[in-house]
């Protein structure tokens, strides 16, 4: 093994360098001077976007541990422009008085916790898988928990560590018994050796069960909106969007990779996690007027629509969740770019303050339509052919009660997300929010989405290029 | 490859122009907006130029046979293996036509309007919907396929729309641009659904393969018949039916006339030379399946369009609105492309009403663009369209009133003058197919004539009016663009048509038959004689004929009542009989159902709020309930 395999693991490397790099850059910069460091990790981390566009190889490492595809690094690279837009969010936030001391942590913390994540995508066996997972939860509680002096964020994320601890130990437990039956945890071994019994079944529920609670999937949802509601909104984004986003998809690798000789019974825990999360999901939306729990709900709902991508098979169906990930990172990432520029600058988070937007900012109620266009899938936003995509995906396996069900969902999610548009665009307020002027990071980051739902809409290429890495898995 | 990548940028440039002019125009200056939108539209006319010289004169000829060539093609919308849709270009002897026609005009066009807007509201505005409408059409003509051009064709219909309610705080106006969308949009129905039924068939959108002769898919389709009538007949006149709607055919003109509110470049744009003949595109694109398959549906064209032809020649002779005028002509002389394309055979000769459609819509685009641009000046000298508030005004307007002059001789078919060599084809083709329709088109040259030079007596000579102010010649950067298209509505007709631009590709020798030709401009004659005589002073002639023919010329004045027969069945027929029980029916029972499914999905989640109760270990028990009821089931469902 000479050094140059280790360039598979380029992606991670690199992320590893820029989070030293800042932590380095802290230590040796002056108090006055430590706010440039805010603009020292965008860089750094839009360069490391950058690189990760580069040709890069492919094949295994340390045995089989961890294995790099070019559908890996479409997926990483997808991630990595989500994380970036989220940095680029939180600038403002950041710059605030209460954050001034310790900024450089949450880079750090949020580099971390991406890293896991990319070791989980590139995992080849459930260890560095977990590691990963793990590596990808911790850092992510004392982000929510980032807001000391709120008793709220502090609650989040003492919610967030114990609930993930609960289900990493049961998810732990069906790995275990997984190894124990057939004597490997490397997913190519495991693949051929699995068989219908009652021990996998319940092992497959075990480790099925701590892949929903990271999905947020129903009925394993329930820390979701607490954590959501606590965590400052920048990393309520995140949350919801990137480790989202990386959840499903190795999720969906698994379940193809691990168990694809008992799919007939995963297909139907997913089919009917999938009816529950949708539904539920709408249910509790309709009600919120939190915005951030609000959101917090409609993305377990959008969850429920991956699970017709995981459960539409394999190339069609992969190829829609790494487009709907795309599609999905850019329309909530502007819903909540939004959000966090009106929390951040008047404080307010209820829907009723939202009431005449439009004519104090139209250019934020604007982008905050589109956007929430997006996720309601109209066309001919991107949020339109991403649903399609997994509709079709779920619909050529023949699961069309499923896709009816979805489609119903999508028309009770379009009452809620249109709730806000009329928030904004109809109804009348006494005092609507103030006016104010957004930074150049701000506005630089709601283009991006803009931008980003409509290219993707349009441009049939990005569908292709996805589809022919998912072809080659 | 072809070489002929470059041909993208034509249609590019002028939206570029329009997103430049859209977004920023508001803070450039008005002059700048205008120079910047026509040196766009200037770059793609060279490079439409080029284009056509290329491909005409050097390499679009193989074996003597000009080829359809995909200068660039991409999968849009993949919808199954073996349909999808296509963004691309396509370039044959029609759409290379089309773009120097287009390209054309709308550089005139927006020349003219440089000096035509200035100083209005709205100028920057107004220079980015020429640069989209010009995008616009030109995407629908470099098409190469069917639903590349139904997009286009709406995008048409959008910019159109945009272009005629201008004045949009003129209430006429925004209705003007209603009327035109809501028809053409109510006819693109017919075309839309014509495409499905197509495609379905076919499996294909594309051009080239729909109208290769023999093409298989086509052969098959045609095979298979509903109610007793092939799908390939029924689906080419629906097809026709979004062309009728967009060419003005009737019943589906009366969009027409009142589009005339739109300011006049906008006129001389759309109403002349580019939306109007979409139509006569669409029916000449797919030109082999009509005449290989689906003879029926052609005879159907050419009746229509002899019809139209007529019907808006008679209107014309009494309108009093010059533009008006000028819009029933339109009708008229597009009428006579699509009765030409319907008595057309395929191939060699016998595509001679194809090739005359063709020829016709070329030296019509640039004499009437001529005339609605002659118009306009006329407008802007003396502030009024109607034809009875002008008189005498060859002294005022000279450079306009000659070039009018030549644009009314040339479409009465004066020869020598292009309008003669194409109308004399398109004769020529109806005479060696159908009777009938050549003695309509014979009576309607004749009424052209007349009522044309009614038009060009009572504005230019005859007796002062007051006018609120000395009219005076429009400044040159309006008169240049006559006196070019002046120019070119008198030598067009030499271009060598017939070897350029055929049904199959394939040049043939055409020839003038004299008898027709001679008996054309008799009647031609004939009809500005007359017009030379009750028009050119004041006289009692006029008003005599009127009270002679009073049904008539009363029919005729109120355009035989179409508004009116429309008002009626929409308002009396279709609102009270089929709409307001639909409605009920909506509101009763459709809505009545969604506010069931409403108030059911609120009562469920008001009931479910307990579970989300804020308390870790209730969390925790909920997780692990879930893991169990699901084990427990799931074992029991696969164990047993």
């Amino acid at each position: 093994m000479n050094l140059n395999s280790f360039l598979l693991m380029r992606h991670e490397i690199v992320l590893i360098a820029v989070a030293l790099i800042i932590l380095i850059a802290e230590i040796f910069t002056s108090e006055q001077n430590k706010g440039r460091i805010r603009g020292l990790a965008i860089i750094l981390f839009a360069l490391n976007t950058i690189i990760g566009f580069f040709p890069a190889t492919t094949g295994t490492l340390f045995g089989g541990m961890f294995t790099t595809i070019p559908l890996h690094i479409v997926v990483k690279n997808i991630l990595n422009i989500g994380t970036l837009i989220v940095l680029i969010q939180s600038n403002a936030w950041l710059k605030t008085e209460e954050n001034s001391d310790k900024f450089p942590e949450f880079y750090v913390l949020l580099i971390s916790t991406l890293v896991g994540m990319f070791y989980m995508i590139s995992a080849g066996d459930f260890l560095m898988f977990y590691l990963g997972l793990e590596l990808a939860t911790i850092p992510l509680a004392a982000l929510v928990a980032y807001d000391r002096f709120r008793s709220q964020s502090a609650e989040g994320g003492i919610k967030l560590i114990l609930s993930s601890a609960f289900s990493s130990g049961i998810m732990l437990y069906g790995i275990s018994m997984i190894y124990g039956m057939y004597g490997s945890i490397y997913f190519d071994m495991l693949s051929p050796a699995m068989a219908m019994n009652s021990l996998t079944i319940l092992a497959f529920i075990f480790f099925f069960a701590g892949m929903a609670f990271k999905i947020s999937l129903v009925p394993f949802h329930l820390w979701a909106a607490d954590v959501y509601e606590g965590a400052p909104v920048n990393i309520t984004s995140y949350l919801s969007v990137i480790s989202k986003g990386a959840a499903v998809f190795i999720l969906t690798v698994i379940l193809f990779k691990v168990f694809p000789t008992i799919s007939d019974l995963w297909q139907k825990v997913v089919w009917v996690i999938a009816v529950m999360t949708m539904t539920i999901g709408n249910l509790f939306a309709i009600r919120q007027q939190n915005l951030k729990r609000f959101i917090a709900f409609s993305s377990i709902s959008q969850a429920g629509f991956f699970l017709l991508g995981v459960i539409g098979g394999n190339e069609m169906g992969m190829t829609a969740i790494v487009y709907y990930m795309l599609v999905y990172i850019f329309s909530n990432l502007g819903v909540f770019g939004v959000i966090a520029i009106i929390s951040n600058k008047s404080g307010k988070e209820n829907m009723d303050d939202y009431n005449g937007l439009y004519h104090t900012n139209p250019m934020l109620s604007l982008t905050m339509m589109l956007a929430l266009f997006s996720l309601a899938g109209i066309p001919p936003v991107a949020g339109f052919f991403g649903k399609f995509f997994l509709f079709t995906a779920a619909a050529q396996k023949g699961f069309y009660i499923l896709v009816l069900i979805a489609t119903i969902n999508t028309i009770i999610s379009l009452y809620y997300y249109l709730l806000i548009v009329k928030a904004m665009f109809i109804n009348k307020s006494e005092n609507p929010i103030p006016y104010f002027k957004s930074d150049f990071y701000t506005k630089l980051g709601l283009g991006i989405c803009i931008a980003g739902l409509v290219i993707v809409g349009f441009a049939s290429g990005i569908w292709e290029t996805i589809s022919k890495l998912a072809f080659g898995m | 490859m072809s070489g002929f990548q470059y041909v993208v940028l034509i249609p590019i440039i002028p939206f570029l122009m329009f997103l430049l002019i859209g977004l920023v125009g508001h803070k450039m200056k008005p002059a700048l907006a205008g120079l910047i939108g026509t040196t766009g539209l200037f770059i793609s006319t060279v490079l439409s130029y080029i284009t056509a010289y290329q491909y005409f004169f050097v390499s679009g000829k193989v074996n003597g046979v000009y080829e359809k060539i995909i200068a660039f093609n991409t999968v849009w919308l993949q919808l199954t293996d073996k349909l999808h849709i296509d963004l691309g270009v396509l370039i044959d002897p029609i759409s290379v036509m089309m773009l120097v026609v287009i390209t054309t005009v709308s550089l005139m066009v927006h020349i003219y309007s440089n000096g035509y807007m200035k100083g209005e509201r709205g100028f920057q505005r107004f220079f980015a919907f020429l640069g989209l409408f010009s995008f616009s059409m030109l995407g629908l003509v470099l098409a190469t396929n069917i639903f590349q051009m139904y997009i286009f064709w709406e995008l048409v219909g959008v910019s159109s729309f945009l272009l005629i309610s201008f004045y949009y705080d003129k209430p006429s106006a925004v209705a003007a641009g209603k009327k035109a969308f809501i028809v053409t949009r109510f006819a693109d129905l017919g075309f839309l659904v014509g495409i499905l039924l197509l495609s379905y068939y076919t499996n294909t959108f594309d051009f080239v393969s729909l109208t290769t002769p023999g093409c298989p898919a086509i052969v098959q389709a045609a095979g298979i018949t509903f109610m007793g009538i092939s799908v390939v007949t029924l689906a080419l006149v629906l097809i026709f039916m979004g062309g009728a709607g967009k060419s003005a055919m009737f019943p589906l003109h009366i969009w027409l006339p009142d589009a005339m509110e739109g300011p006049t470049p906008v006129s001389a744009l759309i109403h002349a030379a580019t939306m109007v003949v979409a139509g006569v595109y669409l029916v000449a694109r797919l030109f082999p399946i009509f005449a290989l398959t689906a003879p029926s549906a052609l005879t159907i064209v050419a009746y229509v369009g002899g019809f139209t032809s007529l019907f808006a020649a008679v209107i014309a002779c009494t309108q009093n609105d010059i533009k008006r005028v000028l819009a029933y002509s339109t009708m008229s002389q597009i009428g006579y492309m699509m009765l030409a394309l319907g008595v057309s055979g395929y191939g060699g000769e016998d595509g001679l009403g194809f090739m005359a459609s063709n020829f016709h819509l070329f030296t019509h685009a640039m004499f009437k663009a001529l005339l609605f641009l002659g118009a306009g000046s006329i407008i802007h000298a003396v502030h009024s369209n109607l034809m009875t508030e002008m008189g005498g005004l060859r002294k005022y307007l000279p450079i306009t009133h000659i070039t009018f002059l030549i644009a009314c001789l040339t479409i009465a078919g004066v020869p020598f003058l292009s309008g003669f060599f194409s109308k004399d084809e398109i004769l020529t083709a109806a005479y060696h197919h159908d009777k009938i329709l050549f003695f309509v088109e014979y009576a309607v040259a004749g009424l052209t004539a007349f009522y044309m030079f009614r038009l060009y007596f009572n504005v230019f000579w005859g007796e002062d009016r007051h006018y609120h102010h000395t009219p005076h010649e429009s400044p040159l950067i309006m008169t240049l663009p006559l006196m070019f298209l002046a120019f070119a509505s008198i030598f067009a007709g030499y271009l060598p048509f017939s070897e350029l631009v055929t049904s199959d590709g394939a040049g043939f020798e055409s020839h003038l038959e004299m008898p027709i030709a001679a008996a054309s401009v008799g009647i031609g004659l004939l009809g500005i004689f007359v017009a030379w005589v009750m028009y050119k002073k004041p006289s009692g002639a006029p008003v005599k004929m009127a009270t002679t023919f009073k049904h008539l010329y009363k029919w005729s004045y109120n355009k035989f009542y179409m508004d009116e027969v429309y008002l009626f069945v929409t308002k009396k027929i279709i609102f009270n009989n089929i709409s307001k029980p639909v409605a009920w029916f909506d509101r009763h029972v459709v809505d009545a159902t969604m506010n069931g499914f409403a108030w059911a999905a609120n009562y469920a989640s008001f009931n479910i709020r307990d579970l989300q109760s804020g308390q870790l270990q209730k969390y925790a028990f909920v997780f692990i309930s879930g893991v169990v009821v699901l084990v427990l089931s799931f074992v029991y469902f696969f164990m047993n």
